[in-house]
């Protein structure tokens, strides 16, 4: 079985949500080769290799330090082709996912997103997949030749197993109208750790009473090297950009360790972290329905806990 | 312009999900459906960029059965002129988007949410830009039409990317690109006369087939700590959950 992983790059570095990818096709069993879009250090695609990856094809046209879906979809489509690969595996993301619809449509083939699972080969080709915001999984069978499998974080897990990958020098066509779209600007938070791909997130609701008491929160998640959450009314009021709102509308989290303070437990929240390894809620309600989702809590106040937790991480270090 | 709005019919945020026949199939007992979160606000965009520009008409498109049929009147009271409904189940990404293909050329906007949040796949949108031979961009969260250029923002992880592109487009939406609308009475009125054209889909083979669903384990009691003892918390996801 030949496997085809897109990884993609940020600030020069592979995405850990890539080399998830990378374990994932490696686990599954078959030469896997690695391909990467745009400028990216030699050392880096080489370390691939660790993850599983046998070789890595750079196609290293600076166009692409852009991320153009479209011509992203492109590349990747004559890759599957020149690889003779039989599935394409990638992460879920902002531009993993639109590839993936994309060259599914232009190779035929059987397109799996939002997996969890390693496929069952048994008898066939069966994948797992998060369904209904995570209140639920499906497991659907991939017939045909070719099949695309676009990865949920944790769905396999990372591990080192070899040393370095064989770099390959991948020249592509560019043709202009692929670039359909001008990308002006990004605005992007950097050097922070992106909360999709956090460990542990450390999130806050209203109980927070109001977006300047977060400097609370954001010391407990540098001590964690964590990533900042929150809620929906947190978000909507403007407390918190809108790209930290974690729930069924907003970003659906996979951590190790999810930390909620001050947030009632919505159902809608809920929806959004119960991929979560390890839940913790503080809150001063003891009411509050997020403690039966969680696997430890607290009854207190934020003010008095957080400070105290932090301190005691610290002190356990 | 002539925008096309797809919306997707699915169980209200709060259901709790449940499985029959031997979990093959969803239960409906007490479920009440809305109109996708996402697409609501698709919707509303389409709905704000009627209103804004004379002669700009919003057609929207379900592919559903029959009982989806009160969900599309809810569109078309919010402010869509008329609907289509692709008369299947809409089993499965590849299946929807052929369907939406079929009905979406010769419009200017093709507005979508950015997944449905019953299956979650998120590839409805690029499918269809594909098959269309069409730009497709998701998660937008703000939209602005300028001439023949949209100009959007489209949300990527931490941030947010701000891009243009030549219309005609297919776009997956999401909050805050427009405020939800709650239909009012005389929308209600006149969404009772407002063409609603059935029609029957197109042969997809499918290359991706349900075999069965699960839920998942249950959770273990919450471990309740006292208040004045942090430590022990730290103690416990260090040594019992291992998550430190």
């Amino acid at each position: 079985m030949n496997i085809l992983v897109f990884v993609e790059i940020a600030e020069g570095k592979p995405r850990s949500t890539s080399l998830e990818a990378i374990a994932y096709a490696h686990a599954m069993g078959g030469d896997v080769t690695a391909i990467v879009l745009g400028t990216a250090d030699k050392s880096s695609l080489e370390s691939l290799g660790k993850y599983g990856a046998k070789k890595v094809l750079h196609a290293s046209n600076n166009k692409l330090d852009q991320p153009i879906i479209q011509a992203y979809a492109g590349v990747i489509t004559r890759a599957m082709t020149s690889e003779n690969a039989d599935v394409l595996v990638l992460a879920n993301s902002s531009l993993g996912t639109p590839v993936a619809a994309k060259v599914a449509i232009r190779t035929g083939a059987g397109l799996v997103s939002n997996v969890v699972e390693l496929p069952d080969t048994s008898s066939g080709f069966a994948v797992k997949r998060s369904i209904y915001t995570g209140k639920a999984f499906s497991v659907v069978e991939v017939t045909g030749n070719k099949k695309i499998i676009a990865i949920k974080k944790n769905a396999a897990e990372l591990k080192e197993v070899g040393g370095n990958a064989q770099v390959v020098d991948y020249p592509v066509d560019l043709p202009d109208t692929d670039f359909n779209a001008k990308i002006t600007s990004t605005e992007k938070a950097t050097g922070e750790i992106l909360l999709p791909e956090a460990n542990i997130v450390v999130s806050g609701g209203r109980g927070m009473k109001g977006p300047e008491h977060w400097g609370i929160l954001e010391e407990l998640a540098k001590e964690l090297h964590a990533a900042t959450g929150c809620s929906k009314p947190v978000s909507d009021m403007n407390w918190r950009p809108h790209h930290e709102h974690v729930g069924q509308t907003g970003v659906k989290v996979a951590p190790q360790l999810y930390i909620a303070v001050g947030i009632s437990g919505a159902i809608q929240h809920l929806a959004g972290v119960n991929s979560s390894k390890c839940i913790v809620v503080i809150n001063k309600d003891p009411e509050a329905p997020f403690f039966k989702a969680a696997d430890y809590g607290i009854v207190g106040d934020a003010f008095d806990i957080v400070p105290k937790l932090t301190a005691a991480i610290k002190a356990a270090k | 312009m002539k925008i096309l709005v797809c919306i997707s019919c699915v169980p209200d945020t709060t259901s709790r999900i449940n499985f029959i026949e031997n979990n093959t199939k969803f239960d409906t007992n007490g479920v009440q459906y809305i109109i996708g979160p996402y697409d609501d606000y698709a919707l509303a965009r389409a709905v704000e960029i009627k209103e804004a520009n004379a002669g700009t008409t919003v057609t929207v498109l379900n592919v559903g059965l029959v009982d989806t049929e009160p969900i599309i009147r809810k569109a078309l009271a919010i402010g869509a002129d008329d609907a289509i409904r692709v008369n299947a189940e809409p089993t499965d990404s590849f299946f929807v988007a052929s369907q939406i293909a079929e009905h979406a050329k010769g419009y200017d906007l093709i507005l979508m949410g950015r997944e449905s949040i019953d299956f979650n796949s998120g590839v409805v949108h690029a499918m269809v830009g594909e098959m269309l031979g069409l730009p497709s961009f998701s998660p937008v969260m703000k939209l602005d039409i300028d001439g023949s250029t949209a100009k959007m923002a489209r949300e990527i992880e931490g941030g947010k990317e701000i891009l243009e592109a030549k219309l005609p487009l297919v776009l997956g939406c999401q909050e805050p690109i427009a405020d939800w609308k709650i239909p009012n009475m005389r929308g209600i009125m006149s969404a009772r006369t407002k063409p609603l054209k059935v029609a029957e889909p197109k042969a997809v083979s499918a290359e991706v087939k349900l075999k069965k669903y699960e839920l998942p384990a249950p959770k273990g009691a919450v471990k309740m700590i006292p208040a004045d003892n942090v430590a022990e918390l730290v103690k416990l996801l260090k040594n019992e959950a291992k998550v430190l």
